[in-house]
């Protein structure tokens, strides 16, 4: 009775765009990587999620579009709400969950095609045919990643020709293509310059009038520029979690504390 | 000298040996292959089958084995292909995860390429002889894929292991199915490597002579049908080396030298024709 009323609880908390989790463990192997997990995370806004290396926090990103699936020897239970819809319930679809969510990992990974193509995969891959359509598609996304400009006349060279800095905008906008309401970034910057770095950032401040974005970074000044809400991660547990400011200038674990300070990291 | 430096030296002059060996020796065969073979190459040793007397020093050609070793190399790559890309694509993309059933099939597949082709020919035999089928074409095609199938899916396996995870994560969280994430990104990310397998698996299967000689036997005419039997050039280089006559002998390196052309044209036009699809592709 009691599971029962949680749920309708957690469901009614779930908006469109949200990401809700429940009793959330994950273990690889033997290895308990993420402890009981329960947090929802804000809409419409960008939430961070730091901590050491190793803390768990690109499992938990993995868990939110299941990419978590792929990897050897792991187990998970609990729920994770996206819109309402338990991700991990056996009838849950793996691609529609993965439209409705954009990645962008480490280091940029284009597809072996045109930057055309890049963009027009996913949109071509949920049934947009017109080349029209496509056309508009693939410009007005450039335009969202602000590559448009760069690279309006030569959309038929290979992506992986492109500066890295690039070929991570080229990511977002391709993300962005399949029309997600979430986006995830997995330390999105790592891998680049200041420059580009920065485009990104500011992208973000952007997009999250229209988009839940969830970014693991480990930049703590990253995560003071950017971040509304925050989560701190240590061991595989969320020590804290609440709005930014709150947490940078008076987190209330010791861990926390810590961390910010740059005790450990 | 310091030791590095040493070492250094060393090494290089090993690497420069090892490279100027390998290079002497295909120099070597294929100068006595154009040496021994160009007096003895004529319109008619690649227009004509061999007529009456042929193997005495009559007058003929090697057509037959020409078109015999096209059709069984040919045949037996393309029904290879469609075995093996969906093992490559099964093991690299549906299977991604470690698992002791993938390694016991890649070990598999790594002993049975080092089975030597006669046993092909023999196992290929008895296949034969359980459908009851005669020395031909079809018997020649499936033996020859059965002797390259190991090679293809692991000279493919190799290359889709480079494939970063990533890429495969990007795919996905576009939404794409594995299906689609096997042909649209794995194939095209790797498609040098793959023809690369296929030129390999095609170079064993039209150089191999142990394994077509029961199988698909051998014949002075052209087979027109899957049925009949089919003469390979290997085999034709190796009976025509076996006569007495000094000028049969002559043209089995006549036969030699118009089976490395073959391969070598083979081998160009399709990296040509894969670099210039792929040119503003990948």
């Amino acid at each position: 009775m009691t599971a029962k009323l949680k749920m309708s609880q957690s469901d009614a908390a779930c908006a469109e765009g949200s990401i809700c989790i429940n009793n959330l463990n994950v273990y690889y192997g033997d290895r308990h990587a993420l402890k009981n997990i329960n947090i929802n995370l804000p809409t419409r806004s960008i939430t961070a999620i730091i901590g050491p290396s190793g803390c768990g926090k690109t499992t938990l990103l993995k868990c939110f579009n299941r990419l978590i699936d792929s990897v050897d020897d792991i187990t998970v239970t609990g729920q994770v709400l996206v819109d309402g819809d338990d991700i991990f319930a056996p009838e849950a679809e793996v691609t529609d969950i993965r439209k409705r969510m954009g990645l962008l990992s480490q280091r940029p990974y284009p597809l072996p095609m045109s930057i055309y193509e890049n963009v027009a995969f996913g949109p071509k891959l949920h049934g947009v045919k017109e080349k029209s359509k496509l056309n508009e598609i693939v410009e007005h996304y450039l335009k969202e990643a602000s590559l448009w400009d760069e690279v309006k006349d030569r959309l038929n060279t290979p992506a992986s020709r492109l500066s890295i800095g690039q070929q991570q905008r080229l990511c977002l906008a391709r993300g962005l293509a399949v029309e997600p309401d979430i986006i995830l970034g997995d330390e999105p910057t790592s891998a680049l310059d200041p420059i580009s770095s920065h485009h990104i950032e500011q992208k973000f401040l952007e997009l999250k009038k229209e988009y839940t974005i969830v970014v693991v970074t480990h930049i703590l000044r990253q995560a003071r520029r950017i971040a509304d809400y925050l989560i701190f991660m240590y061991m595989g547990e969320i020590v804290e979690h609440g709005p930014a400011k709150e947490i940078l200038e008076n987190p209330k674990e010791k861990r926390t504390q810590e961390y910010v300070k740059g005790i450990i990291s | 000298m310091k030791r590095y430096k040493i070492e250094e030296k060393v090494f290089n002059v090993l690497m420069k040996v090892a490279t100027g060996i390998i290079l002497l020796s295909l120099i070597w065969i294929l100068a006595t292959i154009v040496y021994k073979g160009l007096p003895y190459m004529s319109w008619d040793m690649v227009s004509r089958t061999p007529q009456g007397g042929f193997y005495m020093g009559k007058e003929g050609g090697v057509l037959n084995a020409i078109v015999g070793s096209l059709y069984l190399a040919g045949g037996s790559t393309i029904l290879a292909l469609f075995i093996s890309l969906p093992v490559v694509l099964y093991l690299n993309v549906y299977r991604r995860k470690k698992s002791a059933f993938s390694t016991f099939i890649r070990s598999s597949l790594d002993i049975l390429w080092g089975i030597p082709s006669i046993v092909y020919g023999a196992f290929g035999f008895t296949l034969m002889l359980l459908f009851g089928l005669k020395t031909s074409l079809l018997a020649g095609i499936i033996t020859l894929t059965l002797l390259i199938i190991p090679i293809m899916i692991r000279a493919m396996d190799e290359v889709m292991l480079t494939i970063p995870k990533g890429l495969f994560e990007a795919s996905y969280s576009l939404g794409a199915t594995r299906f689609e994430t096997a042909t649209k990104v794995a194939i095209r990310k790797t498609l040098p490597g793959i023809v690369t397998a296929i030129l390999i698996s095609f170079g064993r299967a039209v150089g191999d002579a142990a394994s077509v000689l029961f199988t698909a036997g051998f014949t002075d005419n052209i087979p027109t049908s899957l049925s009949q039997p089919a003469a390979s050039l290997p085999l034709a280089i190796f009976f025509q080396l076996g006569t007495p006559v000094p000028e049969v002998q002559g043209r089995a390196y006549a036969s030699a030298l118009i089976l490395t052309l073959l391969i070598l044209a083979i081998s160009l036009s399709s990296r040509y024709f894969t670099k210039r699809y792929l040119k503003n592709k990948i």
